[in-house]
C-alpha cells in the first residue's frame, strides 16, 4: 500500500562554514491515492526533500523508496515517468525560448506518447488554459499562466506520483479552486499519490489526509487533518504555526 | 494627501492576431495607505504596476492621460529621468524574486552595493547594515546568506531579500507584487509589520497586489478588484467579505476553509458582461 516511503532522509549542502543541513532525518510515508502535506517555516526544508526525491540535490543520505523499491544514486527514466513535479519558482522552471507548444510537445514524446497534437489541447484545457494559449512564449504569460503549464507539463507523462511545491501560491483563489479540483478528480480517477508543499493550512486542509510539519531541517510532528482542523498540535511550533492560520 | 494620480491605463500587445488590451482604461489614485490590487490571474495586475515605472517590454504600448507623481506626469519623463524615479522614489517588489536578483554576485555583494549607492559609508559598515536588514526579515543566518548566490535561497527567502533590498532607498512608494505568497504566517506576519511601519511612520504609499484575499481584507485600507484589464470594484479593505460585485462574492467563494471541508470548491461561472462594464475608478 505504500507508495513513496522516506527513512531517515538527510540533505545537506556547501562544507566547512558554509554547510547547510537542509535536512535532517527525515520519515514519512505516503499510501498509494493518498495526498500528503509538507507545511512550516520558510527555508525549513520542505523544497528541498522533494527535490531529494526527484534526484535533484547532490549529497543525501537515507532511503527514498517508490512503490517498495529504493531509488539509487541516479534515477531511471521510468522513474521520471512515475514521478513527477511541479516546482516552486514557475519562472525559473520554464525555458524562456520554448513556447507553450513545444515545452508540453517535447515531454509528450519523450516519454513515448504520439498523439502529441490532442494531448497538448487536452492539458492545456484541463489546467484551464485553452488553447490559445499554445503557442505564447512564457514572457508573455503572467505568474498563474505560466504555473499552470508547469502543471500540465508534469501531468503530461500520466505520473502516478505527483510532487507540488506551492503549487497554488501564485495563483488567484478562483483558478486555485479549478486547479484543486482538477487534482481531486484525477486522484479519485486514477489514482495519483500526491505530495503536496503548501504555507497555506487551509489548502493543506482540503487536500491532504495527513501533514508534516517542518521547522529547521526537521520533521517536528506529523498529523492527520483532524488533528490539523481542531487546532490539536502537540509541538511547541506547530502550535504557534496552526494559531497564526486560523 | 495623493502621492499617485493614474488617470485612463492602458497596456496594450500588438500581434499578428490582433491588439491584446491587458490593461484598459484603468484610473485610481494612491495616498499615503495600503491600497490593495486584486482579481484573477491574467487580470492585469502586474502590468500594472510595471506600467506605472514604465517597465513594459516591447512590442507591448502604455498610454494614459497621465500617470503622475507629486503632482509630474511620469508619462512625459526621458527614459534617463524615469531611471532615477524608479532608484529613489518608486520601489518594486516583483512577482519573481529569485529572477530580479544577479544570478552570479553574492547575497551579501548585491545588498551592499545597493546599500552604498544611497548612503555613503564604508564597506564594513553596509556589511553590518546588511546583517541587519536580513535579520529584520527574519533570515535565520545572515552571515551564510550574505556569502551565498540566489540559486541557494528557499522560494521564501529570495522573497524576503528582495523586499529588503526594495526597501534600501526609503522609497515614496512601493509596489510589491505578490511579495510574501511563499512565506508561512509567522514570517509573512514580521515582514508585513516593516512595511506597514513605513507606511504609519514615514507616509510612505503601498500597491499590494495580492490574490490573498483573507491577508488583503486584513492588512490594506483600500481595495481595486480587477477583472480582465478593468477594475470592475473598489471597497475598503475591511468591507472585503460583504463585497458587492458577484465576480468579488465568487472569489470569496472559491476560498478553501478549514471549518467547511468538502470535495469540491466552488468556481467561478465567469459573465461576459463582466468585461464590457466600464473600468470602475479608484480615484479619490
Ligand atoms: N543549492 C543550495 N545550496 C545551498 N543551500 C541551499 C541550496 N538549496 C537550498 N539551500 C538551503 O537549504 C535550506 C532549505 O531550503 P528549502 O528551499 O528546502 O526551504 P523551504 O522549506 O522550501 O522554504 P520556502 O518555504 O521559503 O520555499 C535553506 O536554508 C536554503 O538556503
Ligand atoms: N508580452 C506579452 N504579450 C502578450 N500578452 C501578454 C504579454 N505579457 C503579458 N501578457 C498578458 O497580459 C495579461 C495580464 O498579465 P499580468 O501579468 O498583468 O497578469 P496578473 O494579473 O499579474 O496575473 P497573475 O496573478 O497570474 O500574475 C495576461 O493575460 C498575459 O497573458
Ligand atoms: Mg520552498
Ligand atoms: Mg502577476
Amino acid at each position: 500500500m505504500t507508495m513513496l516511503n522516506i527513512e531517515n532522509l538527510s540533505v545537506w549542502f556547501g562544507g566547512g562554514r558554509d554547510r547547510v543541513d537542509a535536512v535532517r532525518s527525515a520519515n514519512f510515508h505516503v499510501n498509494r491515492g493518498a495526498s500528503f502535506g509538507l507545511v512550516g517555516e520558510s527555508g525549513s526544508g520542505k523544497s528541498t526533500i522533494l527535490r531529494a526525491i526527484m534526484g535533484l540535490v547532490p549529497n543525501w543520505s537515507g532511503t527514498i523508496s517508490v512503490d517498495a523499491t529504493p531509488v539509487g544514486k541516479k534515477r531511471e527514466k521510468t522513474f521520471y515517468k512515475a514521478v513527477q513535479m511541479v516546482f516552486q519558482d514557475p519562472y525559473a522552471s520554464l525555458h524562456p525560448r520554448h513556447s507553450v507548444d513545444q515545452v508540453l510537445g517535447e515531454t509528450l514524446y519523450l516519454h513515448g506518447f504520439r498523439d502529441i497534437d490532442a494531448r497538448v489541447v487536452k492539458l492545456l484545457d484541463d489546467v484551464g488554459l485553452g488553447a490559445k494559449f499554445r503557442f505564447r512564449y512564457p514572457h508573455q504569460l503572467s505568474g498563474g499562466q505560466r504555473q499552470r503549464v508547469a502543471i500540465a507539463r508534469a501531468l503530461a507523462p500520466e505520473p502516478s506520483i505527483l510532487l507540488l511545491d506551492e503549487p497554488t501560491s501564485a495563483l488567484d483563489v478562483s483558478i486555485q479552486a479549478e486547479i484543486l479540483n482538477l487534482l481531486t478528480d484525477l486522484r479519485s480517477e486514477h489514482g495519483l499519490t500526491y505530495v503536496m508543499v503548501s504555507h497555506d493550512l487551509s489548502v493543506v486542509g482540503h487536500m491532504c489526509e495527513s501533514l508534516a510539519v517542518m521547522k529547521d531541517g526537521e520533521i517536528v510532528e506529523i498529523m492527520d487533518v483532524e488533528t490539523l482542523r481542531n487546532a490539536q498540535a502537540q509541538h511547541a511550533y506547530s502550535k504557534k504555526l496552526l494559531a497564526a492560520s486560523i | 494627501m495623493t502621492l499617485l494620480d493614474v488617470e485612463n491605463l492602458w497596456v496594450q500587445f500588438p500581434s499578428r492576431q490582433g491588439v491584446f488590451d491587458a490593461v484598459r482604461g484603468v484610473s485610481f489614485t494612491l495616498g499615503r495607505e495600503r491600497l490593495a490590487i486584486v482579481g484573477e490571474s491574467g487580470s492585469g495586475k502586474s502590468m500594472t504596476g510595471r506600467a506605472i515605472l514604465r517597465l513594459i517590454r516591447p512590442p507591448g504600448i502604455v498610454t494614459a492621460d497621465q500617470i503622475s507623481l507629486d503632482g509630474i506626469d511620469l508619462m512625459k519623463k526621458s527614459e534617463r529621468e524615469m531611471r532615477d524615479v524608479r532608484g529613489q522614489k518608486i520601489s518594486m517588489v516583483m512577482q519573481d524574486p529569485k529572477f530580479s536578483l544577479n544570478p552570479v554576485m553574492t547575497i551579501g555583494q548585491q545588498i551592499i552595493e545597493a546599500y552604498r549607492l544611497h548612503n555613503k559609508v564604508s564597506k564594513s559598515a553596509a556589511f553590518d547594515k546588511a546583517i541587519e536588514m536580513l535579520e529584520a526579515v527574519s533570515i535565520r543566518d545572515p552571515e551564510r546568506v550574505m556569502r551565498a548566490y540566489p540559486h541557494e535561497m528557499s522560494g521564501g527567502m529570495g522573497q524576503r531579500i528582495m523586499i529588503a533590498m526594495m526597501l534600501i532607498p526609503n522609497p515614496e512608494i512601493l509596489i510589491a507584487d505578490e511579495p510574501t505568497s511563499a512565506l508561512d504566517v509567522s514570517v509573512q506576519g514580521q515582514v508585513l509589520s516593516i512595511i506597514d511601519k513605513l507606511v504609519t511612520d514615514r507616509g510612505m504609499g503601498l500597491i499590494f497586489i495580492s490574490h490573498d484575499l483573507n491577508l488583503v481584507a486584513d492588512f490594506c485600507d483600500r481595495v481595486l478588484i480587477m477583472y480582465l484589464g478593468r477594475i470592475v470594484e473598489v471597497c475598503d479593505a475591511k468591507n472585503l467579505h460583504n463585497a458587492k460585485h458577484p465576480y468579488t462574492q465568487g472569489l470569496l467563494n472559491s476560498l478553501p476553509r478549514l471549518s467547511e471541508p468538502r470535495r469540491k470548491l466552488d468556481v467561478l461561472n465567469r459573465n461576459p458582461a463582466w468585461s464590457e462594464a466600464p473600468s470602475v475608478s479608484g480615484r479619490v
